[in-house]
């Protein structure tokens, strides 16, 4: 038990001192992740609302594959992301590996799926309801698809903060592809594994606690911004 | 410009899982007036409709507009029995259709007003749409209908949900927009609001017209005993 007070007392101090260390490691976390969301969003969301409106042969089969793909275990996707880029690899030319930009790409590669199978259930119930409308306006499929994502943006939003949350948290495959070298690819997760295993469980601790605010005051500031919570139901 | 009218429909069938739902209907349809159809539930109203529409796939026969099916299409709209609410504000579901066709916001801004004005939702044009009482909806859905200005327009029981005065609001509007020269083809179950508003009808039975005439001989000098027995209420099946 003392370790977590202790835990909690040197976060609280290395956050009132403004740790320069401590504040580049969040703020590349902060960068990574949101990278990696807003790619992931770009491909997820428009990809998971074009299943939802349209009816094409193996749609099945590309939706449960989709879903499937939302268990990738992260440490194998780092793996694979790994021998891509490494230098024997047929991205290798690119000299990625240890980069911010592989933490990035590990992270599209995960978070994706997931926000395309949420997209996807929310985007169906909505398609349900304005089918016939739409049918009925003679809409091409961009606008139908365009439709859906604005009145549909709330639902959006959710599976953008599950995306976000997951890509965060995540440690497996940004300690392979990223190598957590200091200055250069540690972020909290890969930071917090290494004061664990050199036993230095307050400043883990610390780190931890910094993660999970983070976190929170990500979730608060986009419900906020988007005046979600407030109004009627969606 | 080739014309809209007339509407051919040539054996126009419409059969799933083995069942015949519409036809074989032949029907030719001009420019003017005012159609209303009537006949039980699940005689074949909708989906003739929807047939008209072009949404309905056809199992035979051919639905065939004086222009092609793209152009027709533009110039048709449709309220559906339980209005479909976009989840925006009242004002924004009456720019949709004008965006849709390309309009700018600008130039679309002083027509929605005006059909804000008209039905009477000026107070409400930022609420969520959803948010509408049934009869204040439908009437949206008209004008969402109308303001692209269609040359014809099809309603599927507009007033079944509707209460007396809803529906006499919603009726001047139809009618004012039948002497705008708005083509206008309407299923209805209410006898009294097809006889108000017809100037002509049809009587669907087992997915084919059983019986059509214009308006005041239609209601009142029924050629078919089944029209007849419908007309006084009786249960025709």
């Amino acid at each position: 038990m003392t370790e977590i007070f202790e835990g909690l007392r040197a976060a609280f101090w290395l956050v009132i001192a403004l740790d320069p260390e401590l504040i580049d490691i969040a703020l590349r976390s902060l960068q990574v992740t949101l990278s990696a969301l807003v790619i992931a969003c770009v491909i997820a969301i428009p990809f998971g609302t074009y299943l939802a409106i349209s009816r094409f042969r193996r749609r099945r089969l590309v939706i449960a594959v989709v879903n499937a793909m939302m268990g990738l275990p992260p440490v194998v996707v780092g793996l694979i992301v790994y021998l891509l880029l490494s230098r024997s690899g047929p991205f290798g030319v690119l000299g990625l590996l240890f980069t911010p930009t592989a933490m990035v790409i590990a992270q599209v590669i995960i978070i994706t799926p997931l926000i395309a199978s949420i997209t996807h259930q929310a985007m169906r119930e909505l398609w349900a309801e304005y089918h016939d409308l739409l049918i009925s306006m003679h809409t091409s499929k961009w606008q139908r698809v365009k439709t859906l994502m604005w009145d549909g943006r709330r639902n959006l939003l959710t599976a953008a903060l599950a995306g976000f949350g997951r890509a965060i948290g995540e440690v497996g495959a940004i300690m392979i592809v990223g190598g957590n070298i200091d200055n250069v690819t540690r972020v909290l997760t890969t930071a917090i594994a290494l004061e664990t295993g050199k036993g230095d469980f307050a400043l883990a601790l610390a780190l931890g606690f910094v993660l999970i605010a983070l976190a929170l005051l990500v979730n608060f500031a986009i419900h906020w911004l988007s005046r979600t919570e407030r109004e009627g139901l969606w | 410009m080739s014309n809209l009218f007339p509407l051919r429909l040539c054996d126009a069938q419409v059969r799933r899982r083995g069942k015949t739902i519409l036809g074989p209907v032949n029907l030719e349809l001009d420019g003017q007036g005012l159609t209303i159809i009537v006949g039980p539930n699940g005689a074949g109203k909708t989906s003739l409709l929807r047939v008209m529409h072009g949404v309905e796939r056809l199992s035979g026969g051919t639905v065939q507009w004086g222009m092609n099916d793209d152009h027709a299409r533009e110039r048709q709209a449709y309220v559906f029995q339980s209005p479909i609410m976009l989840r925006r504000s009242v004002a924004d579901n009456l720019h949709y259709p004008l965006r849709l066709s390309g309009m700018a916001r600008g130039e679309a801004s002083p027509l929605v007003a005006d059909w804000l004005a008209r039905i009477g939702l000026q107070g409400q044009r930022q609420m969520q749409a959803t948010r509408l009482s049934g009869g204040e909806r439908q009437k949206l859905a008209l004008a969402r209908a109308l303001i692209r200005q269609p040359e014809v327009l099809f309603l599927d029981e507009p007033c079944a949900n509707l209460d007396g005065r809803a529906t006499r609001e919603f009726e001047t509007l139809l009618l004012a927009t039948r002497d705008s020269g708005t083509r206008i083809v309407m299923a209805t179950h209410d006898l009294g609001q097809a006889k108000r508003l017809a100037t002509d009808a049809l009587f669907i039975l087992g997915g084919c017209i059983h019986e059509s005439a214009a308006a005041p001989a239609f209601f009142e000098t029924p050629q078919t005993p089944e029209l007849a027995s419908f007309l006084r209420g009786d249960i025709v099946e």
